[in-house]
């Protein structure tokens, strides 16, 4: 067995996981590979034990009939056996696709059905009954291996497996195959089809998009370069292993450069986990970071007055200074003295809370940040940093550089990456991270990818003179108001949502003659406000629907209006009218993506009568509306909504 | 789901009779709160006792566990008739119970709650445990490692550490199960398990239940009052009104039953 490693991993093209994980087997076989907390206590494996597991399980599979060229899904939070799972239909020559796990029986049903999945690896009894269910319409699905064993010792249906059993078969059959699989691996290549990830898509169904090795560790191994990204990078995987950028991460960085990921215990525990991790490397999408910003708030608020002072001083430096400090910008003594005195009492307690004290390199990604947030987590001394990219680009199209950080700008051009834009401002890119196809649609991938391989982002944006990328909106998106102007309704919701008593925001323009929103308040910041105010509410719509509420995101949405007018390609978009929601936008109805983006489709057709409410002076407005709770059970709210007017300001047509 | 709530039910396998309650009654003073019970209690079967408010049923689990002393009738477990019997003697013969109204430590966290109940098959004394040395030591070891399971089990490790006086009612009715398993029970009484308790609360606390049934298969009696769930969840339902028993069956026979209707909706005298 252990010759014929050797013999494999001595190619000279570390193209593959499978030969990268042989790989560090060989030359780092001590050094952990993923850890998982379990039972409370850290549990490590090494690299050359992920090897024994990934190759039993591989035999496992090829035992039970799983061919090269087979898809595998893997349905689960983030465990290390479902990790393992990935790279072993890749040693067997098949194809992972990993699935989102929280998505009802019916979505897996068109991915199950659509990438003709035979077998699936998932995590426990919640998704071993969703795919039986699955079963029933996709027939062609044959084997369902799970890692956690219960609830399911009474289920004798034969084509169950439970994980440890699978890896015994598949030592047996390694044993009686010698050889076979790591001549599998050798004849890998990395133009082959590697993955193959659903992308969730704001419109229809979801699409596959299959990328290759070569897309995956020719991106991972080029931004991990740019990062000086090392093998003692500890990075914690807690985002859905179906969407790429877990992928690229936790996945083909972590093989190429030989790192470390740690599973949390579970999804509720992420906090905690990363505290005792320390991660080096750290990526979150904004509202993690936003989270994170209104929990810190909260907090202090109900925190001691010296503390409060103290906070208070020392954010007001760190906004002051601390981001020069951190882009190694000239700060003059007093102010290096005071934050070091607030790296001392501030800066350096709160990170160690939030666990980001080790964290050299961080990003966000998916949507815009907020200024305020981004500087916050900047002043702190936290290199937090902005990419910009897509499941079909492997991820990444632009990122920032170390020093040159900048929050309204998505960055330079990533390593090998070629970006353009195109005369109706769409920015279109070529790299090797463009994915190959999207599987069996022929028509959606001439649509997106030209000839010559470039890329449609379906993004507007332009380049300042400093060569960063900014994205305004999606290009479908950018509407005009009645009278000519530019109407980025995303740009508006981005600035209102950074509020953080806002939590969604949809506004609407496009071919009217103002501007009016659609509100959600954020339950958790308003609520614990209106708790000190001694307001009594008895849930989300009862709040929503009082008038000091809205007289709070009134001055809200007046302060953007005020921020508006100094732009003169978007004073036009200042907020003439809102309301607010009677509940919260919810992936469940359909009204958002699994990504939380707002569907506008949709919302623009199930509050049609609001819409018009906004527009025809109306000051309340009457709903019923049917809910869906989260048994299946439907329901209706009732309630009146009142349609606040705001605060605008006539700015001058610029003279010419 | 309900197809394979089904396969669960059907697959298991229930055993002899555990646990018999001959001819119990039960006075205070002058109030008699139980007459003439009888039901038998059969290995690794879910059991419901349900009635209305007052109809006995916390008592009659008080009879089980020894807590009340019931003034006529026996109670057979396990082959051993007795009269009279103390709770820690039910608890060292592995019966276990939660309370209606929630009976925690409140000031001492998830972790420290769930271990007391390994309170009883600790074997060193409170002196070996309070030095903590040696074979204390690897003693508290495998229990820590048993009761990370049970959190494990329960899904509560999010709240490992924090003090049971701060979760929400529904998490806190969690850790009291917690607790009761820590005590590895052949037979767990459960008094209601699910009140106050929301739809999606409900629907957790039945997987458990009966996840517990199936991987540990601990015998369960429990009171409840959500019909919806004793019909889902039991295999078979003793129903009390005023103290005694009306009638008792497997679910379907029960809810077909003239008297617990009529118990349950009440009857119209004209």
């Amino acid at each position: 067995m252990s010759a014929n490693l050797e013999a494999a991993s001595g190619s000279p093209q570390l193209d593959t996981f499978p030969k990268l994980l042989l790989e560090h087997a060989r030359t780092r076989a001590d050094r952990p590979a993923i850890r998982e907390k379990d039972f409370g206590i850290w549990q490590t494996s090494t690299w050359s034990q992920v090897r024994d597991e990934v190759m039993a399980l591989a035999g496992g599979l090829a035992a039970l009939g799983f061919q090269p060229g087979d898809k595998l899904a893997i349905v689960g939070d983030n465990r290390p056996q479902l990790y393992w799972a990935m790279v072993a239909a890749q040693v067997v020559g098949g194809i992972p696709v990993p699935v989102y796990q929280d998505s009802v029986a019916d979505e897996m049903q068109y991915i199950f059905d659509h990438a003709s999945i035979r077998f699936a690896v998932v995590e426990n009894q919640e998704q071993v009954d969703k795919m039986l269910e699955v079963q029933q319409a996709c027939p062609a699905l044959e084997h369902i291996i799970y890692e956690e064993t219960r609830g399911l010792s009474d289920y004798d249906q034969p084509f169950l497996h439970s994980y440890v059993d699978v890896q015994q078969q598949g030592r047996d059959w390694n044993r009686d195959h010698a050889g076979e699989l790591e001549q599998r691996i050798t004849a890998g290549q990395g133009s082959d089809l590697g993955i193959m990830l659903y992308t969730s898509g704001t419109t229809g169904r979801p699409k596959g998009v299959e990328l290759s090795f070569d897309n995956l560790v020719i991106t991972a191994r080029n931004t991990a370069e740019f990062d000086h990204l090392t093998a003692d990078e500890d990075m914690v995987s807690y985002l859905p292993m179906a969407w790429v950028g877990d992928c690229i991460f936790s996945v083909a960085q972590a093989y190429v450069c030989g790192f470390c990921i740690n599973c949390p215990e579970s999804s509720d525990t992420v906090l905690t986990d990363m505290r005792e991790i320390g991660p080096t490397y750290f990526f979150a999408p904004p509202p993690v970071f936003e989270n994170l910003l209104t929990t810190v708030t909260i907090r202090i608020e109900d925190a001691g007055w010296i503390k409060q002072w103290l906070y208070r001083h020392f954010m007001g430096v760190a906004r002051r200074v601390g981001v020069q400090i951190l882009d190694g910008e000239q700060v003059g003594l007093g102010d290096r003295l005071q934050y070091f005195l607030g790296e001392l009492f501030i800066y350096g307690p709160l990170k160690n809370v939030l666990g980001f004290s080790k964290v050299r390199v961080a990003y966000t990604a998916g949507e815009a940040i907020g200024p305020e947030i981004f500087d916050f987590y900047r002043g702190l001394g936290m290199n937090i940093k902005q990419l910009y990219g897509q499941t079909e680009a492997a991820v990444f199209i632009t990122m920032h550089p170390d020093g040159q950080v900048k929050p309204d700008t998505v960055g330079v051009p990533a390593p090998g990456v070629e970006v353009e834009i195109a005369d109706n401002g769409e920015v279109l890119y070529r790299s090797p991270g463009v994915f190959i196809r999207y599987h069996k649609n022929d028509e959606a991938t001439a649509e997106t990818k030209t000839a010559e391989g470039w890329v449609h982002t379906g993004d507007a944006g332009y380049f300042g003179d400093d060569g960063h990328l900014r994205i305004i909106d999606r290009a479908k998106d950018v509407g005009k108001l009645n009278d000519g102007s530019m109407f980025a309704p995303k740009y508006l919701e981005n600035k209102l949502k950074f509020f953080p008593q806002i939590k969604e925001v949809v506004t609407f323009g496009h071919e009217r003659d103002s501007v009016t929103a659609f509100i959600n308040i954020d339950l958790e910041a308003v609520g614990n406000w209106a708790e000190r105010q001694g307001l009594a509410y008895s849930g989300y719509t009862d709040l929503a629907g009082q008038q000091v509420v809205y007289d709070v995101i009134q001055k809200c949405i007046e302060k953007v209006n005020v921020d508006l007018t100094s732009d003169p390609h978007l004073s036009g978009s200042q907020i003439h009218r809102f309301l607010i929601l009677h509940k919260e936008l919810d992936a469940d109805d359909g009204e958002l993506t699994r990504t939380r983006k707002v569907r506008r489709r949709i919302i623009a057709e199930r509050y049609g009568d609001l819409i018009e409410a906004l527009y025809d002076g109306r000051d309340q407005v009457h709903v019923e509306a049917e809910v869906t709770f989260e048994d299946g059970r439907k329901g209706k709210i009732v309630a009146d909504l009142a349609i606040r007017d705001t605060k605008t300001t006539q700015v001058p047509a610029a003279a010419a | 789901m309900t197809e394979t709530a089904q396969q669960m039910t059907s697959a298991k396998k229930i055993g002899d009779v555990v646990l018999a309650v001959d001819n119990i009654s039960l006075s205070f003073g002058g109030v008699r709160a139980l007459s003439d019970i009888s039901f038998q209690v059969r290995e690794h079967q879910v059991l419901s006792i349900i009635g209305p408010n007052g109809a006995g049923k916390s008592s009659l689990l008080n009879v089980i566990n020894g807590f009340y002393h019931p003034q006529e009738g026996t109670i057979t477990y396990r082959g051993v008739t007795r009269k009279q019997m103390k709770p820690h003697q039910a608890a060292r013969q592995g019966i276990a119970r939660t309370f209606q109204n929630i009976a925690l430590f409140k000031g001492m966290s998830t972790l420290d709650n769930i271990m007391t109940g390994r309170n009883t098959i600790m074997t060193r004394n409170v002196l070996w445990q309070a030095l903590r040395v040696g074979p204390a030591l690897q003693e508290e070891l495998a229990h820590r490692h048993r009761v990370e399971e049970i959190i494990d089990f329960l899904e509560i490790e999010h709240i490992r550490k924090t003090p049971v006086g701060k979760l929400p009612y529904g998490l806190q009715k969690r850790v009291e199960l917690g607790r009761a398993l820590a005590a590895e029970p052949s037979m767990l009484l459960l008094d209601e398990p699910m009140a106050g308790m929301n739809v999606e609360e409900k629907q957790d606390m039945s997987r458990f239940v009966l996840d517990v049934n199936s991987e540990f298969g601990t015998t369960i009696v429990l009171i409840e009052h959500d019909m919806g769930v004793v019909m889902d969840i039991s295999d078979y339902v003793v129903v009390l009104d005023y103290g005694r028993k009306i009638g008792d069956g497997l679910p379907d026979e029960v809810r077909s039953n003239q008297d617990v209707i009529d118990a349950y909706l009440g009857v119209s005298h004209d």
